[in-house]
């Protein structure tokens, strides 16, 4: 009995880490090379959207295909203005997450029911079947992602020239790294992988798409890469973390004396968690030292 | 005379550049406005839709009547306020998108008058008050965890706006609840109401109150020393902090003054939106006026009179949806679409340069395929 709870509790907890983590990994890599992207939100509302569109027309990996696309794009868009554009990048963030409100509101309605769309059966993804539950195939991807990014960050040259573009990009640019490629596709790159994150809790995890299916993730994946301190790993840990208190809040929802307390307050858990989280660990962590600032050459 | 001729032709002309440039930020703004409805038509064409025909609705239900101008109005007065929430903060060097779960909050304490009587007026002026106090309270922590653990503010706040979904969500259903029905708060005794202001619109005497804060609020900023203090804070704290100005006080500052203003932004729709005047469950009238309000904020460039200007803009843009959603099909929702490319063109710095660089381009290819 306890035994089936434990694993009950793990399993939810590992399938809502997945995006969580996916999300924190990819803005890791666009923080270390300089670019802070608060549009993280709405990349995964809007790639839960369109990875659906893509699962229902060529099946789930042309899905998740099309929310990595979805997703790439957003953060290409967002980099250019970021980087050659010199914009405003907690603007063009709260600009994007205001855009991802209305496109999936707007697209939901077009795909026939306002705020809710139901995927096809046939286009979501095959979970991989165990003996003591069904796990998506794309948590082993959330487990190796992390380590894949470690290993690039700290071990090769191209990840010390990401650490570059954003510690010192003055010196990165008389060295002659190119600042702004180097953080044009650091971005994208977090793009893509949230846009992965977004298709994944449309196509493979919860299998609906809702106009608030992102949930406020972005944000927690935002306090994820505090908490991690840019460490690729502890965002993993931090993911799974998060992960757990929301699957938390879901599980004491359906337990049977549960109805004391009223679901708007379980409902806060994770909100909460993550407040006290970030509240916690601040102070021990140290970003880039160009975090945030467009690179002008003097 | 020939020498005061002289000196006073390079003296007009340099009227005449200082008057362009203060022109320019009203001009970008246009121009991200332009960007934003011009996406927003290629994508209603891409759906299928009659881009031309939504926006002629749009704009005639919008502006077309005094009825419909009314409601643009009426839709503005909580965004001028939400907007004011967002500019002193950003003005503080901070991103403050806490406004959202503290209207929440202010509507929330706006209705709670509804348990007991006072004289008309004073009984308004006191549910002001408890929705400013509340907006005002809701923002205050997320500014403590800042100042005092150095949390992120857009963390602090969206967590804070989440927690205050779910808190007024539980209050309107378990607490608030009218008792003959159950899908909406108690509503506001008439003589806590603002008096409406045009008959037959939403248009109320909430409007004054909102420019009123406007205006208080363009006083503090220039006009008084933390004012000066929270702009030099914004500017460069590190060197305010060397001039002797306490980044801690004015971030808290900015925090609370933005927080009293989403706080009323609140009591303005419970308070001055006939015919309920009441918290609706599931919150259809307070959702998202904080996000709008970020939107009006950048638009009007973060200043007091520029925001009323925006706020009658995206008021607009809403009141009109509404007739675009019934005359032209086109979903309510659009409108959200062309506000989101609006605040991001709005991040790009002289967008005016980029506009001109891309006609430079564009006009070189043409004239390369011509030759």
């Amino acid at each position: 009995m306890i035994l089936s709870y434990f694993w009950s509790i793990l399993f939810i907890s590992l399938h809502a880490m997945v995006p969580i983590t996916l999300t924190a990994v990819g803005e890791i890599v666009g923080e270390t090379a300089g670019l802070f992207n608060i549009g993280l939100e709405g990349i995964l509302l809007i790639s839960a959207f369109t990875g659906v569109m893509g699962a229902e027309a060529g099946g789930p990996w042309v899905g998740l295909l099309v929310g990595m696309g979805t997703g790439a794009m957003i953060g290409l868009v967002f980099s250019v203005i970021n980087t050659y554009w010199k914009g405003n990048q907690m603007i063009t963030g709260i600009g994007i997450n205001l855009f991802a409100m209305g496109f999936v509101a707007f697209g939901l309605i077009m795909l026939g029911a306002p705020g809710f769309h139901a995927v096809s059966s046939s286009a979501r993804m095959a979970p991989i079947r165990t003996p003591v539950g069904n796990l998506s195939p794309i948590i082993l991807l959330a487990l190796v992602v992390p380590f894949g990014v470690y290993w690039f960050l700290n071990r090769t040259r191209a990840g010390l020239i990401l650490k570059a573009a954003g510690e010192n990009p003055e010196a990165a640019d008389v060295a002659g790294i190119n600042v702004n490629l180097t953080r044009l596709l650091a971005t994208t790159f977090g793009g893509m992988l949230a846009g992965l994150a977004g298709a994944y809790m449309s196509i493979s995890w919860i299998g609906s798409v809702t106009k608030g299916i992102s949930a406020g993730r972005g944000f927690i994946a935002l306090a994820t890469v505090v908490f991690s301190g840019l460490n690729p790993l502890f965002a993993l840990l931090g993911g799974f973390i998060f992960g757990f208190f929301q699957s938390l809040a879901t599980w004491i929802q359906n337990l049977p004396g549960s109805k004391a307390v009223p679901w708007q307050f379980i409902s806060m858990i994770p909100y909460i968690v993550t407040l006290l989280v970030v509240a916690g660990v601040i102070g021990r962590v140290r970003f880039p030292k160009a975090l945030g600032e467009p690179y002008k050459r003097e | 005379m020939n020498t005061r001729a002289e000196t006073a032709e390079p003296r007009l002309r340099d009227a005449a550049r200082r008057t362009l440039t203060g022109l320019n930020p009203a001009l970008e703004s246009l121009l991200a406005g332009v960007v934003g409805l011009l996406v927003g038509a290629i994508l209603m064409w891409i759906w299928g839709y009659d881009p031309w025909k939504a926006y002629v609705a749009l704009f005639q239900g919008a502006y077309g009547d005094s009825y419909g101008f009314a409601s643009s109005i009426a839709r503005g007065v909580p965004l001028i306020l939400t907007a004011l929430t967002f500019s002193i903060c950003m003005r503080a060097g901070m991103f403050n998108i806490g406004a959202e779960g503290q209207v929440y909050m202010g509507a929330i304490a706006a209705v709670t008058v509804g348990y007991f009587s006072l004289p008309t007026g004073l009984h308004l002026i006191v549910g002001i008050l408890f929705a400013m106090i509340a907006g005002g309270l809701w923002s205050l922590i997320p500014a403590l965890l800042k100042t005092l653990r150095g949390v992120h503010e857009v963390i602090s706040t969206i967590m804070f706006n989440w927690i205050a979904h779910f808190l007024a969500f539980f209050l309107v259903a378990n607490v608030l609840v009218d008792p003959i029905r159950a899908e909406r708060t108690i509503s506001v005794p008439a003589s806590a109401r603002f008096p409406v202001l045009v008959r037959g619109t939403d248009l109320s005497y909430a409007l004054f109150a909102a420019v009123a804060f406007a205006l208080v609020i363009y006083f503090v900023l220039w006009h008084t020393v933390v004012g000066y203090e929270v702009r030099a804070a914004g500017l460069n704290p590190t060197a305010a902090r060397y001039g002797g100005i306490k980044n801690r006080r004015t971030m808290l500052l900015s925090f609370i003054l933005g927080g009293l203003g989403a706080g009323l932004a609140g009591a303005t729709v419970v308070m001055g939106n006939p015919p309920t005047y009441a918290v609706i469950s599931g919150l259809p009238q307070i959702s998202n006026i904080g996000f709008d309000g970020m939107a009006v904020a950048m638009v009007g460039r973060n200043h007091p009179l520029g925001i009323l200007v925006a706020a009658v803009f995206f008021g607009g843009l809403t009141a009109g949806g509404r007739t675009m959603q019934i005359t032209a099909g086109v979903p309510l929702e659009m409108v959200r679409v062309v506000e989101g490319i609006i605040v991001v063109a709005m991040a790009i710095p002289e967008l005016l340069r980029i506009f001109r660089i891309l006609r430079h381009g564009v006009q070189r290819l043409l004239r390369r395929r011509s030759a």
